[in-house]
């Protein structure tokens, strides 16, 4: 496979970003993005900028290409066309774990917890690359183990107890219930220590009490960390709600961008989501 | 939800390994007091040390299997690499180390560095496999293991160390000897591994692979297992810790092979072969994946059996296998676990608090 040389081409900002976040850069420009699929575009021409601090919203009707935006940015996919800015660095060339270390994390649509390993374990896990201790100090036992293991374990109870889900540290993630599993997943994508957190569908299967717990648990977890969020949802209520700008996908294409309030009002999206009236 | 229904894992773990530790050493102290009082045969002691090092081989396999989740098929080879090795060393250091055990300790040592870089090597490009592909290039690896060291032929002589492959090519000095002599192996070794040697290195891998699993690497190599998209996704390096856990692995069965190798007068290559490999991964399969007790129980059950079948003699390995998916069906019995979860005092306090 010949991968497309990519580079950063300067286009003029089609940018919306929140006004506390215009002075400072953005933490994600793609410029141009996109990828064929088995001779399908699933994502064209995705141009979109997030500023620092911004909660943005990824909508659109099934198969649209949102978790592919996903895939594309945590570099499951390479993209074919087009270039990833992360914090100002190209992203082109890394894979998923240097994107992680450059900043991305992520929760998947389909919960993927290391089922078998305690609630706590999970948040440690990715506490890995902050670790420093090597295999020699860990068989040992060596003093360095002992501080760096205790500072990961209270480190992980304190983000576990964002979600008041400290309690549970030494429970097997897989026995949680659903809701609980889906927090976790949050708490250990910002045990990375992201600039950019990725949920994908994060309110789905979840009941209305549920999702209202979950919109004040990311806005929480927005104002503690002051990071972006992309999320991808269906729940509209949520997106309009959370959500500083939205972003619709259809058929692999940005169709609107704007405001909560503008989207609402576009009928371009009303269209992709509903259909077109019948003319007569 | 009550929390108090669902498993602290963490306790769980904490006990198991305790439980393990106390099992090897109580187990230990029972035969060592059985054969000093000529309590066990002849055959029973001479069995001591191969149920040992089968235990470590074990061991090391359930850190890939169980706990890194790939299945290696060729386990065997690097237990050959590691007697192959460990037993020129000793030989070679026949002279210089006059003490026996220390020459044990180091032949071991020796053995396990050379298992490492095997593992090491095969790891370069079988890890860059997954799931059946990997097991089955392993078993490819550990099969060219046993061909290379089958045409392998190493001498010492007072010019230094000479080896040849094929045919033997060494062209020794008077007074030289050839240690390795190809598809005859090695013989006239010196029987220098005992059993409290062979309970050390137990202990040693016990130790080695409980701290392990216990540290960064351990979770990494479990999350790895759990769920492969997840960890990448998270920033750990798949490839480095799966080469960790490999070579680990290796360098353990190397030293394991090593203990063997010096139980015996001679050793070939022949006996490191494929069904040694999948004998080790009953072990652990047995034993439960992940599980070290388990693994190290059914090492010392699955070894001892054929012995105690002698009696039956043409139906031995018939009675062998019968005994043996019985016991693979017994242990995934839910209701037999459930029966045997009533008896544990353990559980049964948890619950009651």
């Amino acid at each position: 496979m010949t991968k497309a040389k990519t580079k950063y081409i300067p286009v003029p900002s089609r940018a919306i970003l929140p006004e506390r976040d215009i002075a400072r850069d953005p933490v994600l420009e793609c410029v141009n993005l996109g990828i064929t699929l088995g001779g399908i575009k699933a994502v064209d021409d995705f141009n979109l900028t997030i500023g620092r601090t911004e909660i943005a919203g990824l909508i659109g009707p099934n198969g649209a290409g949102k978790t592919t935006v996903f895939n594309l940015l945590t570099k499951v996919y390479q993209p074919t066309t087009g270039t990833i800015l992360l914090n100002g660095r190209d992203t082109h060339g890394m894979d998923t774990r240097q994107v992680n270390k450059a900043g991305i994390a992520r929760t998947f649509q389909n919960i993927r917890l290391f089922k078998n390993l305690s609630v706590a374990d999970n948040v440690k896990v990715a506490m890995n690359n902050e670790m420093r201790y090597n295999m020699l100090s860990a068989i040992l036992r060596l003093p360095n183990y002992k501080r760096e293991e205790i500072a990961a374990h209270r480190r992980a109870l304190k983000l576990l107890s964002i979600f008041d889900m400290q309690n549970m540290a030494d429970v097997p993630a897989g026995s949680l219930p659903y809701g609980a599993q889906r927090r976790l997943e949050i708490v250990r994508a910002l045990a990375t220590n992201p600039t950019l957190l990725l949920l994908d569908e994060p309110a789905a299967g979840m009941n209305p009490s549920e999702t209202a717990e979950l919109l004040d648990s990311i806005r929480k977890v927005h104002e503690m960390f002051q990071i972006a969020i992309i999320l991808i949802e269906h729940d509209m209520s949520l997106v309009m709600n959370i959500c500083d700008g939205i972003c619709v996908l259809n058929f692999g294409q940005i169709i609107a961008k704007g405001t909560p309030d503008e989207i609402q009002n576009n009928p371009a999206v009303i269209e992709a989501y509903l259909g077109r009236k019948k003319e007569g | 939800m009550t929390m108090r229904r669902l498993i602290n894992l963490k306790r769980v773990e904490a006990r198991r390994i305790y439980l393990t530790y106390a099992v090897v050493i109580v187990a230990y102290a029972v035969c060592q007091v059985m054969s000093s009082t000529k309590f066990l045969s002849s055959s029973m002691r001479g069995m001591l040390v191969p149920i040992c090092a089968y235990m470590v081989m074990a061991v090391s396999l359930n850190l890939v299997v169980g706990v890194l989740g790939e299945l290696s098929l060729g386990h065997a080879g690097f237990m050959s690499v590691g007697a192959f090795s460990g037993v020129a060393a000793a030989i070679i250091m026949q002279k210089t180390i006059t003490y026996a055990p220390l020459r044990l300790a180091v032949a071991m040592i020796i053995a396990a560095i050379f298992a490492a870089i095997a593992g090491f090597l095969i790891g370069i490009p079988v890890l860059r496999l997954k799931g059946d592909y990997l097991a089955i290039v392993t078993l490819a690896f550990g099969e060219i293991i046993k061909s290379v060291l089958n045409n392998f032929y190493l001498g010492m002589d007072s010019g230094g160390l000479h080896f040849s492959m094929l045919t033997d090519t060494t062209r020794l000095l008077k007074g030289g000897r050839l240690i390795i002599r190809g598809p005859m192996g090695i013989s006239g070794i010196q029987k220098i591994a005992t059993f409290p040697a062979g309970f050390i290195l137990l202990m040693i891998s016990l130790m080695i692979v409980f701290n392990l699993v216990n540290s960064r690497s351990g979770r990494a190599f479990m999350a790895i297992r759990d769920d492969r998209i997840a960890a990448e996704s998270i920033g750990l390096d798949i490839t480095k810790y799966k080469m960790m856990a490999f070579v680990m692995s290796a360098a353990l069965a190397g030293a394991a092979g090593a203990l063997f190798a010096m139980n015996y007068s001679t050793i070939v290559a022949n006996k490191f072969d494929f069904n040694t490999s999948i004998l080790i991964l009953v072990f652990v399969v047995l034993g439960g994946q992940g599980n070290m007790l388990g693994s190290i129980i059914a090492a010392a059950a699955l070894t001892i059996l054929p012995e105690k079948l002698r009696q039956f003699s043409e139906y031995r390995m018939l009675l062998y296998a019968v005994i043996l998916i019985v016991t693979m069906l017994a242990t995934n019995n839910a209701e037999i676990k459930e029966f045997l979860g009533r008896l544990n005092p353990f559980r049964r306090k948890e619950e009651a608090e």
